[in-house]
């Protein structure tokens, strides 16, 4: 359920830049983005349908359009305002870089049906992780102004990225399974990949600021007016079929 | 139903074409992984290439559409993510068929995504250069990017290696 939360609010987040991006590629690009993984929540999505033995087709809708904000398991990291480019940037790329190498390890999955989702998923991450990742260098050895905007953007969101390593509630017992990776292993793992990358771009991670660290029902002002726009449609026609 | 067999409904299926791509069937794309016949029912097992594709639902039923059409009333569609589409599947006369309708057929990779993705050397659909350059990863459908011939001057889509 986390995962899929994730997944599909920053794919909210992002397609709110469809028709306004700074560019006509990116444009294009983000709402490429957004289709992903609107595809990849739904395949975790569909998954627990299967664990609950609930309708594969109806379930996902179910849970995206009529589930209230305390219902959603995903980060504050993905349900904060989209910002500016930085900071779409910034989020997306500490996110992706997350999302790959805990595709990784899920590929080794003990439970099949992830391990299989896993293998599947990752290789579509490639694209995102290779694309943020030249962005951020490309805008934090832009210019003054770029550099100055990616600082900024990495200093505001630092703090939550904690919460995407924070243990579910019985997440140990998966872990001991052999079924999900260990968070904090993978907190480490995922600085080691990020830090460097951020201070080649001439970005420092500086920020002393206490971490985000409230568990997942926990969520920032901004869900329920995201969940308000998502959810307006279905749940003003619920039986409406298109 | 009666003497149809798996190899009849592979031919009858390679008439479904790529909703986004229509010169090339599902199958030649290496979308249908699989047919069975069991008892009555076509057991047909397909793969999504990009697991977003919105044109998923659109195959499926394109499929019953067509089996329907040869008098096949029990069908069943199934979906599969493993093993994971891979553009190496789609078979050679597929890749001509994209490089004709405009599109580059994807680098064969066997399996080393990561180094394909970085050394992205992509040819011209249209003359065969290799002088071209990426213009976004990212094109108007998931599988597809957008790239630029610096030879005849040609912006071009590519389907991207998976």
């Amino acid at each position: 359920m986390a995962l899929a939360d994730d997944e599909i609010i920053l794919a909210h987040r992002n397609s709110e830049w469809t028709g306004h991006a700074p560019i006509l590629e990116e444009d294009i690009a983000f709402s490429n983005i957004a289709q992903d993984e609107i595809g990849h929540a739904v395949i975790w999505y569909t998954m627990m349908a299967e664990l609950l033995g609930e309708d594969p087709e109806s379930y996902p809708d179910q849970l995206v359009f009529f589930r209230d904000p305390s219902g959603y398991r995903n980060a504050q990291l993905v349900e904060l305002p989209k910002g500016d480019w930085a900071f779409t940037i910034v989020r997306q790329f500490l996110f992706d870089a997350a999302e790959i190498l805990r595709l990784e390890e899920l590929r080794h999955s003990q439970y099949q049906p992830l391990a299989e989702a896993a293998n599947k998923i990752q290789k579509e991450e490639f694209y995102h992780y290779r694309h943020t990742h030249a962005w951020v260098q490309r805008l934090g050895l832009g210019t003054t102004e770029s550099h100055r905007r990616m600082q900024a953007a990495l200093d505001d969101i630092w703090p939550y990225t904690a919460q995407l390593f924070e243990p579910l509630p019985d997440e140990t017992l998966l872990v001991e399974a052999n079924f999900v990776p260990d968070p904090a292993g993978l907190h480490s793992a995922w600085r080691n990949l990020v830090v460097p990358s951020l201070e080649e771009a001439d970005l420092v991670v500086l920020v002393e600021a206490m971490p985000v660290t409230a568990p997942r029902s926990h969520h920032t002002e901004h869900l329920p007016a995201l969940l308000a726009e998502m959810q307006a449609v279905a749940r003003q026609v619920p039986h409406a079929e298109w | 139903m009666e003497g149809i067999t798996v190899e009849n409904i592979w031919e009858v299926l390679d008439e479904v074409k790529d909703p986004e791509i229509p010169v090339v069937s599902l199958a030649e794309m290496g979308i249908i992984r699989q047919i069975e016949i069991s008892g009555e029912t076509v057991i047909v097992t397909m793969t999504p290439t990009f697991s977003g594709c919105p044109a998923l639902q659109v195959m499926k039923t394109d499929i019953e559409k067509r089996l329907r059409e040869e008098g096949i009333s029990s069908i069943e569609v199934r979906l599969v993510l493993d093993p994971p589409w891979s553009s190496d599947w789609i078979t050679a006369e597929a890749r001509q068929k994209l490089k004709n309708f405009g599109l580059a057929p994807p680098p064969r990779h066997g399996g080393n995504l990561q180094e394909i993705l970085l050394i992205d050397i992509v040819a011209c659909p249209y003359c065969d250069s290799t002088n071209t350059t990426i213009k976004n990863s990212f094109g108007p459908t998931l599988c597809r990017a957008i790239h630029y011939c610096d030879n005849c001057q040609q912006p071009f889509e590519q389907f991207k290696p998976l």
